[in-house]
C-alpha cells in the first residue's frame, strides 16, 4: 500500500518534471551503433579578475595623469596616457564598464532591492570622484576612453558663440536627471544606449549609433570634446566636485604675468581672464543682478518641480512594461488591436490584465515621485548657474575655470614661464 | 594684512566648506552602496523556460551577428527523421535541400546515425540566433533546441540591449560562475 503511494509519487514527480522542463513528446533513442553525445560547444566568459585588472589599471592611468598635469607639466605625456586608455578601456575592453555608465547602476542599486553591484562598478564610479576631490577632472584628461578620443582627435578647435555654448551646456543636466530617473525606475540605461563612441570602439553596433558616432567624431574635430562638454552626465558630477578639489591643474608654473597669450588657448572656454586688463561690471550692478537672482532661485526650483512633475506619464512611456500596458488597455477600451510583440507574448504567457495595470500603476507611482526631484535639481541647477553669474571676484591672474576644465594641458605651452622653465630643465 | 590675503582667507574658507560638502555625501553614498555590493561579477543570460522565441535576440544584438546562437541538448533530442527544428512544416520530402530546411542559413546539419534516427548539430559560425529552430522544436518535438548567449562573442554590455527588449523577460543578469542555463544539466569542465 505504501509503495502503491511512493510510486504515485514518483511518477507524479517525473510527470511535473517533463511538464516543467519541456516536451520529451519522444523518448531518448538508444542507440545501437554506439553513438556519442557530441561534445558541447561551450566557453565560459571571460574571468572577473578582469573587472579588477581594469579597477587597477584604472588608478595607475590616474595617478600618472595627475603627476603628469600637477607635476611634470607636461602635455605629451597626456596624450601618450590618453593614447594608451583609450586602447585599453576603448579598443581592447570594448567600453563596458565605464564611469560614465556606472552612474545608472549606481541608481538601480539605490532604488532597487533586487540588483546587486558588482565592486568593479561601485569603484568605477568612486574613485574618479576621489581623484577629483584631490585634483581636478584627471579623470577627464587621461583615463576617460570616450574624452581620449575626442582629445586626440580635436585638432583645430574652433570656438562656438557663447550663446549657443551656453545653451548647449545645460543638456548634460538633463541628460544626467533623465538617465538617473529611467535607471531608478528600472526602465533604461539611456547613457548605455546612446553612447556614441562604443560602436567605435568596437567597430560594431547598430547603425544609427554609429552614424550618430562618427559625426560627433568629425565635428570633433572643430568643435573640441562635443560629448564631453555638451552630453556627459558623468562631467557634471565631476564638474561641481571639481570646484572644490584641493590642488588643481594652473596655467603658468609660476606667477602669471598677465601677458594674455594663454587666452585663446582653451578650446573649451575654461580659462577665466584676469580682470586687471579690462572693464568689470560695476559693484552696484551686480549686486542688484545678485538679489534678483536669488529671489529668482526658489522660484526656479519650484517651477521646474512643477514643471517636470507634468511629464511624468509621458517619460514612463520609456518604461516597457507602461508602453504595453498602454497598448493593451486601448485594445481593451478601444478594441484597436494589440499586435506588437509584447503584447502577443503578454496574451500567450497567460497572466492577467489585473496584474499588468497594477503593476503599470507602481511603475507610474514611481515615476511620479521621482520626476519632483529630478525637475527641482534642473531648476537648482539653472538658478544656482544664474546666479553664480554675478558674483564678481578679484582676479589678478589667468586661471583655469576648475569646473570646465579637463586638465589636458593645452594652455601649458602657450605660457612663456613655462617655457622658459622647461628651457632651463 | 592686504586686501588679496583677505580676499584669500575667504576662499580658501569656501573651498575648505565645500570640499566637506562634497566628500560627506559622497562618502555616504559610498557607505550606503557598498552594502549593496558583491564582489560577484554578472553576466547575461538566457532563461530558456522563459523565452518565447520571438526572434528579437536575432536583430538587437549590438553584436551585428548576434551572440545569442542555438545549442542541443543532445541528451534530451530525440534524433528524429521528421525534424521539426530542421524541416519546414508541411514539406512532403525529408533530405537536406535548402528549401526543406527551417533554418535560414543552414546552420543545423542533419547526419543518419542508425534507422530510424539523425543527429542534428549546430554551426554556430552560421547561426543568427533567430530562434526559428527552437520555436518549431518547441511545438512537435522535444523542445531540445534552445537559445544561449555565448560568452565569447557576448561583449557584456551594461544593461544588455536585447533583454530591454525581451517580451518575456527571459534575458537576465547570472552571476559569473554560472553563466550558461543549459537545459540538460551540461557542466562545461573546469579548465
Amino acid at each position: 500500500m505504501n509503495k502503491k503511494i511512493l510510486y504515485i509519487l514518483l511518477f507524479i514527480f517525473i510527470g511535473w518534471n517533463y511538464f516543467i522542463y519541456g516536451q520529451a513528446r519522444f523518448p531518448k533513442p538508444e542507440f545501437d551503433s554506439g553513438y556519442n553525445y557530441p561534445e558541447y560547444q561551450i566557453t565560459e566568459p571571460i574571468s572577473p579578475v578582469w573587472e579588477y585588472i581594469d579597477v587597477a589599471v584604472l588608478l595607475i592611468v590616474l595617478t600618472l595623469t595627475t603627476r603628469f598635469t600637477l607635476k611634470t607639466r607636461s602635455r605629451k605625456s597626456i596624450i601618450l596616457i590618453s593614447a594608451f586608455s583609450l586602447l585599453y578601456f576603448g579598443f581592447f575592453r570594448e567600453g563596458c564598464i565605464c564611469s560614465i555608465g556606472s552612474i545608472q547602476n549606481i541608481a538601480l542599486t539605490l532604488f532597487n532591492d533586487g540588483y546587486t553591484l558588482p565592486l568593479s562598478v561601485l569603484l568605477f564610479f568612486l574613485i574618479p570622484i576621489l581623484f577629483t576631490i584631490g585634483y581636478g577632472r584627471q579623470f577627464c584628461a587621461g583615463a576617460c576612453p570616450l574624452g581620449a578620443i575626442q582629445e586626440l582627435t580635436g585638432i583645430y578647435p574652433v570656438k562656438l558663440p557663447k550663446t549657443v555654448e551656453t545653451i548647449l551646456s545645460t543638456v548634460p543636466y538633463i541628460y544626467l536627471v533623465l538617465s538617473i530617473l529611467f535607471a531608478a525606475t528600472d526602465s533604461h540605461f539611456i547613457i548605455c544606449k546612446y553612447d556614441p563612441y562604443v560602436g567605435i570602439f568596437r567597430l560594431n553596433g547598430p547603425s544609427t549609433i554609429m552614424i550618430f558616432g562618427i559625426l560627433l567624431l568629425v565635428s570633433g574635430v572643430f568643435i573640441n570634446r562635443p560629448y564631453c562638454r555638451f552630453l556627459c552626465p558623468y562631467g557634471v558630477i565631476l564638474n561641481w566636485v571639481s570646484r572644490f578639489s584641493g590642488k588643481h591643474l594652473t596655467i603658468t608654473p609660476d606667477i602669471c604675468t598677465n601677458c594674455r597669450l594663454c587666452e585663446t588657448s582653451c578650446p573649451y572656454e575654461a580659462i577665466i581672464p584676469s580682470d586687471l586688463l579690462q572693464e568689470k561690471e560695476s559693484m552696484v550692478k551686480s549686486r542688484k543682478k545678485f538679489i534678483i537672482y536669488l529671489i529668482l532661485l526658489p522660484i526656479i526650483t519650484v517651477g521646474g518641480i512643477f514643471f517636470l512633475q507634468m511629464f511624468s506619464e509621458n517619460l514612463a512611456m520609456v518604461n516597457q512594461k507602461v508602453r504595453l500596458a498602454k497598448e493593451l488597455r486601448l485594445e481593451k477600451e478601444n478594441e484597436i488591436k494589440a499586435i506588437s510583440i509584447d503584447a502577443v507574448t503578454f496574451k500567450e504567457s497567460g497572466s492577467t490584465l489585473e496584474q499588468l495595470f497594477l503593476e503599470e500603476q507602481q511603475i507610474l507611482e514611481r515615476f511620479r515621485k521621482g520626476t519632483p526631484w529630478a525637475g527641482g535639481f534642473l531648476g537648482l541647477s539653472l538658478g544656482l548657474a544664474l546666479l553664480l553669474t554675478t558674483i564678481n571676484r578679484k582676479r589678478d591672474e589667468y586661471k583655469p575655470d576648475q569646473g570646465k576644465c579637463y586638465s589636458c594641458g593645452r594652455c601649458f605651452e602657450y605660457c612663456p614661464i613655462h617655457l622658459e622653465k622647461l628651457e632651463l630643465k | 594684512m592686504s586686501e588679496k590675503n583677505k580676499y584669500q582667507n575667504r576662499r580658501d574658507f569656501v573651498k575648505k566648506v565645500g570640499k566637506w560638502a562634497v566628500a560627506l555625501p559622497i562618502a555616504y553614498l559610498g557607505y550606503e552602496l557598498i552594502q549593496k555590493t558583491s564582489a560577484q561579477e554578472f553576466v547575461w543570460q538566457i532563461d530558456p523556460y522563459k523565452c518565447t522565441q520571438c526572434g528579437q535576440c536575432e536583430t538587437n544584438c549590438v553584436q551585428t551577428v548576434s551572440a545569442v546562437k542555438c545549442m542541443h541538448a543532445y541528451e534530451m533530442c530525440g534524433y528524429c527523421d521528421l525534424c521539426s527544428g530542421y524541416l519546414r512544416q508541411g514539406v512532403k520530402e525529408r533530405n537536406t535541400g535548402a528549401e526543406l530546411q527551417l533554418c535560414p542559413t543552414s546552420a543545423i546539419n542533419r547526419s543518419f546515425i542508425e534507422n530510424p534516427y539523425f543527429a542534428y548539430t549546430i554551426d554556430e559560425e552560421l547561426c543568427n540566433g533567430c530562434g526559428k529552430c527552437v520555436k518549431g522544436c518547441a511545438a512537435f518535438g522535444n523542445s531540445s533546441l534552445y537559445l544561449q548567449i555565448k560568452h565569447e562573442l557576448c561583449v557584456n554590455c551594461n544593461l544588455c540591449s536585447i533583454a530591454q527588449t525581451c517580451p518575456a523577460e527571459a534575458i537576465q543578469r547570472v552571476p559569473n560562475s554560472k553563466a550558461y542555463n543549459l537545459k540538460d544539466g551540461y557542466k562545461p569542465k573546469e579548465s
